[in-house]
C-alpha cells in the first residue's frame, strides 16, 4: 500500500495506559483493514509498522488512560496535531481498570508490587481523555468492537454521522433473541445500564453484563442496585460489581462509593 | 374419512395424534411451522419439527420482573401463558435490509433482490398474541402506507390458535377483551381438553384453508359434554386472571394526568433499558440507517426494532424531546393505553404482561395505573367533599 499518497487523509494511532487490546482492533479489521488503508493513509501506528509520518493527522485514535504527568503533558500535543480526535475503548473513555487506584492511595500499592518503588512516578488518579483535551467522538469497549471502527472510520469518510447507539445493551440482547438471565435465571446483570456495543454478547452465554462498555446514555443505576439488592446482593458485591473496567465512569463510580459510604 | 360434513361454524374432538397429522399436514402444504418450544429454560416460538418439540407438561411461573418454568402434573401440550418473544418477530423482525443500493458510472442504482418469503404458520397463537397481530395490522398494513415485507409475510400466514384454560398471574386479557378465547383472526382454534386419560382437543375451522387442512384430520362432531367443559374452562380461565386493568376510562386518566406526581414514582424505578417495548407484541417502532461502504459506493439500507426509552428516538435539532426518564416511560404507557386509541381505534395493549414479566426491575403497567387511578379518584373525592 502506498504510504505516500497525499490526498488521503492522515490517521495516527497513539496509545496511552492500556493493554494495547483496542489498537489491535485496527489489525483485526482484516480485509475491512485493507478497505480503509485504500482511503486512509495509515500514518503512525507503531503496533503495525516502524514507519512513522509526520503530522498533523486528520484523524487520531487515541487508546488508554492518562496516568502519568509525561502522558498528561503528551496528549495535548497529539490533541494539537489531530483535526479529529477519537477515543477507543474503556480506559481512554472513563480511566480503565487501572482507575481502580482511584478510589485507594496508590503508594500503598506501589510499595507493595515494585521492589524500587522510587523508580515509580505515578498521578494518583487514572482519568479518560477527556478529562484533559476536547475529544470528538467516543467509542466505549474492552475491548472496542472492530466493527464499531470501521464504522466509525466509514462516517469521517462519507462526512456522516456514526450509527454508534448509546441505548441500554438490552435492546441488542432483545433484537439478538436472548433470554434475559436477570428474570429467567436471577442472575444480577448490568445491561439495563450499559451502553450498548458488544452485540450481548455475554447474556447470550447466559451470563450477566459485567459493563464493559460502560454507562448507557441516561442510566437508572440506583434504580438497578435497589433490584440487586432484593436479589440478595450484599454492599461488598455491589460495590465489585461497579468497579469493574469502567469504575471510574461517573455513574458507576457515584454509585460504588454510595454504597462503600453507607 | 368418515362422512361428517366439515363446516365452518361446527366445532369438532380430536385426539392428540390429530394435533401431529395437523402438523404434518401445515408441512405437507409447504408451511415452515413455528410454535412453542423449549430453549434456555423459557418457552419461545421457533421452528417446530413434531409435537414433542412442545412444551409438554410444562408451565411458566410469572411475577413482576421473573419468569420461571414448572413442570404440570399433567401432559399437556398448550398448558403454559406466554414466553419472552411473541411472533411478532416474524412480520417485523427485529433487523430487515430494506433497500439496496450501488452507484454505478456516478449514478444510484437500486438493486433488486429476490423478495419472496417463507410461507409461515404459526402453532399454538394464544388469543392474545392473536390480537397482538391483528392490531399490527391496522398499522402496518390497513393505513396509508403499506409495509411490503409485512404485507407478504402476513398474506402467506396461516394460524392455529390455542385458546387459554389458565390464566397466568400476569395475564389480565379479560379487562382488554383479547382472550383468554379466540372469536376471529385464526385459520384453526384449538381448546385444550385434559382430564385424567381423556386428552382431547376441541377444534373449529375460521376460514376456508383452515377448512382445508381440518378435513384432512380424523374428526367427530364435539360432544355437548365437550363443549360445555371447553366453555367453562374457557370461563374459569377469565374469572382467574392474575391482574386487571380498568379500561374504561384510560384516555382521560392517563391524558388528564400527565403531570400527576407518581410518573415521578415511576421515574425513581424505571431503568430506561427499552425491555417492555421490545417484548411488547404490538410496539411497532423502528430506526432505519444507511449502512455505506467505505467509499460510500455501496449502500444498504437497514431497519432495526427501535423504542421510545431510547434518547435518539425523540432526537431532534438541539436534543432530545424525552430527555427525561420520566417522560420517555410516561410516553410509552400513555401511547399503549390512551393515544393508541385514538390513533388506531383500539388499545395497544392486549393484557399478555410481558411487560411485567420481563422488566428488570418488575414495574407493572396494571398496578401503575391503579396507582394513578386511586389518588386522582382520592383527590376528588377530598375536594368534592371541601366543597359540601
Amino acid at each position: 500500500m502506498p504510504l505516500n499518497t497525499p490526498s488521503k487523509p492522515k490517521l495516527a494511532v497513539w496509545k496511552f495506559a492500556s493493554c494495547d487490546g483496542c489498537q489491535l482492533s485496527l489489525l483485526d479489521c482484516e480485509d475491512a483493514l485493507l478497505a480503509i488503508a485504500d482511503n486512509i493513509q495509515i500514518a503512525s501506528f507503531p503496533e503495525a509498522s516502524r514507519a512513522v509520518l509526520r503530522g498533523p493527522y486528520e484523524i487520531s485514535l487515541v487508546e488508554g488512560s492518562i496516568t502519568s504527568e509525561h502522558d498528561a503533558e503528551r496528549i495535548h500535543k497529539i490533541r494539537r496535531l489531530s483535526k479529529t480526535l477519537i477515543t477507543i475503548g474503556a480506559c481512554a473513555t472513563s480511566g480503565g481498570i487501572q482507575a481502580l487506584k482511584n478510589f485507594k492511595d496508590v503508594n500503598d500499592f506501589v510499595n507493595i508490587v515494585y521492589a524500587k518503588p522510587e523508580y515509580i512516578s505515578s498521578l494518583k488518579n487514572s482519568t479518560p481523555i477527556a478529562d484533559h483535551v476536547k475529544v470528538d467522538f467516543e467509542l466505549r469497549g474492552c475491548p472496542i468492537n472492530k466493527d464499531a471502527l470501521v464504522e466509525v472510520c466509514n462516517a469521517y469518510l462519507n462526512r456522516r454521522k456514526p450509527n454508534i447507539p448509546t441505548y441500554s445493551v438490552c435492546m441488542e440482547c432483545k433484537r439478538r433473541g436472548n433470554i434475559c438471565v436477570m428474570t429467567s435465571k436471577g442472575i444480577p446483570c448490568l445491561g439495563p445500564v450499559t451502553h450498548a456495543g458488544c452485540d450481548a454478547i455475554c447474556p447470550a452465554y447466559n451470563r450477566g453484563c459485567y459493563s464493559c462498555f460502560g454507562p448507557s446514555e441516561d442510566p437508572n443505576v440506583k434504580a438497578l442496585s435497589n433490584q440487586f439488592e432484593k436479589m440478595g446482593m450484599s454492599k461488598d458485591e455491589l460495590i465489585r460489581l461497579y468497579r469493574g473496567i469502567n469504575a471510574n465512569a461517573e455513574e458507576f463510580k457515584n454509585e460504588s462509593i454510595f454504597h462503600e459510604q453507607k | 374419512m368418515s362422512k361428517l360434513k366439515i363446516t365452518k361454524d361446527t366445532k369438532y374432538t380430536v385426539n392428540k395424534d390429530a394435533i401431529e397429522s395437523l402438523l404434518t399436514e401445515l408441512k405437507k402444504q409447504k408451511f415452515k411451522t413455528i410454535g412453542p418450544i423449549v430453549r434456555d429454560e423459557t418457552i419461545i416460538y421457533d421452528e417446530l419439527e413434531n409435537i414433542n418439540d412442545l412444551p409438554i407438561g410444562l408451565t411458566d411461573v410469572h411475577e413482576a420482573g421473573s419468569y420461571r418454568l414448572k413442570e404440570r402434573e399433567d401432559k399437556a401440550l398448550f398448558g403454559y401463558n406466554v414466553g419472552p418473544f411473541s411472533f411478532k418477530k416474524y412480520l417485523f423482525p427485529p433487523k430487515l435490509t430494506i433497500l439496496k443500493s450501488k452507484r454505478v458510472d456516478g449514478k444510484i442504482k437500486i438493486i433488486k433482490e429476490n423478495e419472496s418469503v417463507e410461507k409461515l404458520a404459526f402453532f399454538g397463537v394464544k388469543p392474545c398474541e392473536l390480537h397482538a397481530i391483528l392490531i399490527q395490522d391496522k398499522i402496518f398494513i390497513e393505513g396509508e402506507y403499506i409495509d411490503n415485507y409485512y404485507k407478504k409475510q402476513r398474506d402467506s400466514l396461516f394460524i392455529v390458535t390455542t385458546n387459554c384454560t389458565e390464566a397466568g398471574s400476569s395475564c389480565f386479557c379479560t379487562s382488554t377483551k383479547t382472550g383468554p378465547s379466540a372469536d376471529k383472526g385464526f385459520d384453526i382454534a384449538i381448546t385444550e381438553l385434559l382430564d385424567g386419560d381423556r386428552h382431547n382437543f376441541i377444534i373449529e375451522a375460521g376460514t376456508k384453508n383452515g377448512l382445508k387442512i381440518l378435513k384432512e384430520l380424523p374428526l367427530v362432531e364435539a360432544s355437548k359434554n365437550d363443549l360445555d367443559t371447553a366453555e367453562q374452562k374457557i370461563k374459569s380461565a377469565s374469572e382467574n386472571m392474575g391482574r386487571s386493568l380498568d379500561t374504561s376510562n384510560l384516555v382521560e386518566l392517563l391524558l388528564g394526568n400527565l403531570n400527576h406526581p407518581h410518573w415521578d414514582d415511576i421515574a425513581k424505578r424505571c431503568l430506561s433499558c427499552g425491555n417492555c417495548t421490545m417484548v411488547c407484541p404490538t410496539c411497532f417502532c423502528s430506526n432505519i440507517q444507511d449502512v455505506t461502504s467505505l467509499t460510500g459506493d455501496e449502500n444498504e439500507r437497514v431497519r432495526t426494532w427501535d423504542s421510545c426509552f431510547s434518547m435518539e428516538y425523540s432526537y431532534i435539532h438541539g436534543g432530545a424531546v424525552r430527555a427525561s426518564n420520566k417522560s420517555r416511560y410516561r410516553q410509552w404507557m400513555t401511547h399503549k393505553l390512551a393515544s393508541w386509541q385514538e390513533q388506531f381505534q383500539t388499545l395497544g395493549c392486549v393484557g399478555c404482561g410481558r411487560c411485567i414479566v420481563w422488566c428488570p426491575v418488575g414495574i407493572d403497567i396494571t398496578k401503575e395505573t391503579k396507582a394513578i387511578l386511586k389518588q386522582v379518584t382520592a383527590q376528588a373525592e377530598q375536594s368534592a367533599q371541601a366543597e359540601n
